[in-house]
């Protein structure tokens, strides 16, 4: 029982545990921080796949920025706990059996994954921590992939993000009173 | 039992240790320098010059009633100053402080003296001051009061704002050193910069990097919601901004966790534009001294622009964040850039 | 003993409860969220398949993945504020007029 191993299990559970609270919360400002949470225990996990940079990303671009935009926008529109209202106030498991398709298709969902990674043509018996890691965590190799291979996709990600950011202040833009 | 073990984790608690003195030493030196800036003594009476009035002012705040407002969240009414503090003392987790040591012959081989010596040093940095900004949206929304609300969103924006020209005025320096680990860049930072063959400096970042150095400081100042940048808790317009509603321990959090970012950002300035602890000629293996000389200096600065400079406005503030010291900032790390190909170094 | 299939597993029932919250949550914001709980689960397999591979390259789609997720919840959530204002509700079945 290595200390990977335990770790392993420790972020693992977190990150299922938070995701699964973020699904069933009903306040969405908690389910916003514990999100946060479950992004801080894929770092982990990322930082045991040595791959520190992309841990250190993950914390600044996810947990650090979308979701203080999501944050905010929560506080802006203040909704204050989930309402079912005048839509459909019964629970998804107290429903007429035609109406249950979305749990259904859960189900069929977790049976296809399930079968998938139990025959997964790639299934490896060795530890992944037996395999050399090669440069995988040099930061300096992730550069020169990235500025030499995949040059045309980052600047097509700068054009994508200009895009974004002029389409949500366009979006999101009071209307004017022109009445 | 490894001595190497037992010398780390005596680093640890020994860095711990320090910044909370470091914190209480602030607010002994804030009331000082403030005193006679403007010419009268703050305390004298608690202490020999007065040096033991932080721990009188904890002591009261301990015993204070810890309130609550009724209609607060309580999950996240008493989370928020835990993350703020927190993402305050784990900031200096990757900081060194001093050269790697051998403390004498004691250890087999030198070990470097910071709690955690990672190879992305400068993005954990960074990274964990983003997840401070938690501390305030949360302190301000759970209040649920006007005042907190507004101090702690107006307090968040700006400290987002900021954020983008403090990364790029770290990026500006990785540039030039060409690694993200803090132990790399005070190792390049040895030695002089040579001018017609004359060593004219020390080979300190700042001299390269004036600008860089400038934005860096004022980003970092308004990141930890400091004079003049300090229109969030402005006594007179706010009441105390985000953290209005907090007494006891948990406002003693909330200014733990200023006192300890200002520490940090003049830590991390030392080390990535001033040199960390080398001070040529003088010897290495005294590096903390002249480490924490030079971060004792900058924190003066902060101290002294607090109690000089009337405070912004909050949208000239925000003006001055994107308008002008974004654009610096980018400029800067252009001309870091073409620099560093011109010069080859 | 850590496995790849280890972490393939973990990222599947990640994926797997992303997909429960967009299927059976009846609030918008939570359905964005339940998107990024997928969006993670398959950076998580990037990251562990390029371990495996010692390739460089997992962590390289993961820093493009990570950019457009940005780039889409910032859209997303503009849209939501757009559509709040429109019927001060959250919940998706209070947008279906087009429904025939």
């Amino acid at each position: 029982m290595g200390l990977e191993t335990v770790l392993f299990y420790v972020f693992g559970a977190l990150a299922i545990v938070t995701s699964l609270m973020v699904v069933g919360q009903r306040n969405p400002v908690h389910s916003v921080l514990l999100l946060i949470a479950s992004f801080g225990a894929l770092a982990g996990l990322y930082v045991l796949l040595d791959a520190p940079f992309t841990a250190v990303t993950q914390i600044i671009v996810y947990a650090g920025a979308i979701m203080v935009l999501f944050l905010f926008v929560v506080m802006l529109l203040n909704v204050g706990r989930e309402d079912a209202a005048e839509y459909d106030r019964s629970h998804p498991f107290n429903r007429p059996l035609e109406r249950r398709a979305g749990t259904a298709l859960v189900i069929a969902l977790v049976v296809e994954l399930a079968w998938a990674v139990w025959h997964v043509s790639v299934r490896q018996e060795g530890a992944l921590r037996d395999v050399a890691p090669g440069s995988v965590a040099s930061v300096a190799e992730i550069g020169r992939v990235l500025y030499r291979d995949y040059a045309f996709a980052f600047e097509a990600t700068s054009v994508l993000i200009l895009v974004a950011m002029v389409g949500a202040i366009i979006l999101a833009r009071p209307r004017p009173q022109s009445h | 039992m490894d001595p190497v073990l037992i010398a780390q984790v005596a680093l640890i608690v020994v860095i711990f240790h320090a910044l909370l003195l470091s914190a209480a030493g602030m607010v002994w030196a804030e009331r000082k320098v403030a005193a006679r800036l403007q010419q009268r003594f703050g305390p004298v009476y608690t202490g020999p010059y007065g040096l033991l009035q932080p721990f009188a002012d904890v002591f009261k705040l301990f015993f204070k009633e810890e309130l609550k407002p009724s209609a607060a969240d309580a999950a996240l009414f008493y989370l928020a100053p835990v993350i703020s503090a927190a993402a305050a003392f784990a900031a200096f987790c990757v900081i060194p402080v001093g050269p790697p040591t051998d403390f004498f012959g004691l250890l087999p081989h030198p070990i470097p003296l910071a709690v955690a010596d990672v190879n992305v040093a400068v993005l954990v940095i960074f990274a964990i001051t983003s997840m401070g900004i938690y501390g305030i949206v949360l302190a301000g929304w759970s209040s649920n009061s006007k005042y907190s609300l507004l101090g702690g969103l107006r307090s968040s924006a700006q400290m987002i704002s900021y954020e983008l020209s403090y990364g790029l005025a770290l990026a500006a320096v990785l540039v030039m050193a060409n690694t993200f680990s803090l132990q790399e860049i005070v190792k390049q930072q040895a030695g002089y910069w040579h001018l017609f063959g004359v060593p004219i400096a020390p080979r300190w970042f700042v001299f390269p990097q004036i600008l860089g150095f400038t934005v860096y400081m004022i980003a970092g100042i308004a990141e930890t919601n400091r004079a003049p940048f300090d229109f969030p808790e402005a006594e007179q317009e706010l009441v105390a901004g985000y953290h209005t509603e907090y007494s006891s321990m948990s406002f003693a959090l909330f200014f733990l966790a200023e006192y300890v970012n200002m520490v940090t950002v003049s830590a991390v300035a030392t080390n990535l534009f001033l040199g960390g602890w080398h001070l040529q000629p003088l010897p290495e293996w005294l590096g903390f001294f002249w480490f924490a000389i030079k971060a004792s200096a900058i924190l003066f600065f902060y101290l002294w622009l607090r109690w000089t400079m009337p405070r912004f406005r909050y949208d000239q503030l925000m003006a001055f964040g994107w308008k002008v010291l974004l654009p610096l900032a980018v400029l800067n790390v252009l001309a870091t850039a073409a620099g560093v190909i011109y010069f080859g170094s | 003993m850590i496995t790849l299939n280890h972490y393939l597993a973990l990222s599947a029932l990640l994926f797997a409860i992303g997909a429960a919250g967009v299927f059976l949550r009846r609030n918008l914001i939570t359905l964005l969220l339940s998107i990024e709980i997928m969006l993670n689960a398959v950076n998580l397999t990037f990251v562990a398949a390029g371990r495996q591979y010692a390739a460089v390259d997992g962590q390289i789609i993961v820093f493009f993945v990570m950019t457009v997720a940005a780039a889409e919840a910032a859209v997303g959530l503009a849209l939501i504020i757009a559509l709040f204002r429109h019927r001060e509700s959250l919940n998706p079945d209070a947008f279906t007029s087009l429904k025939w």
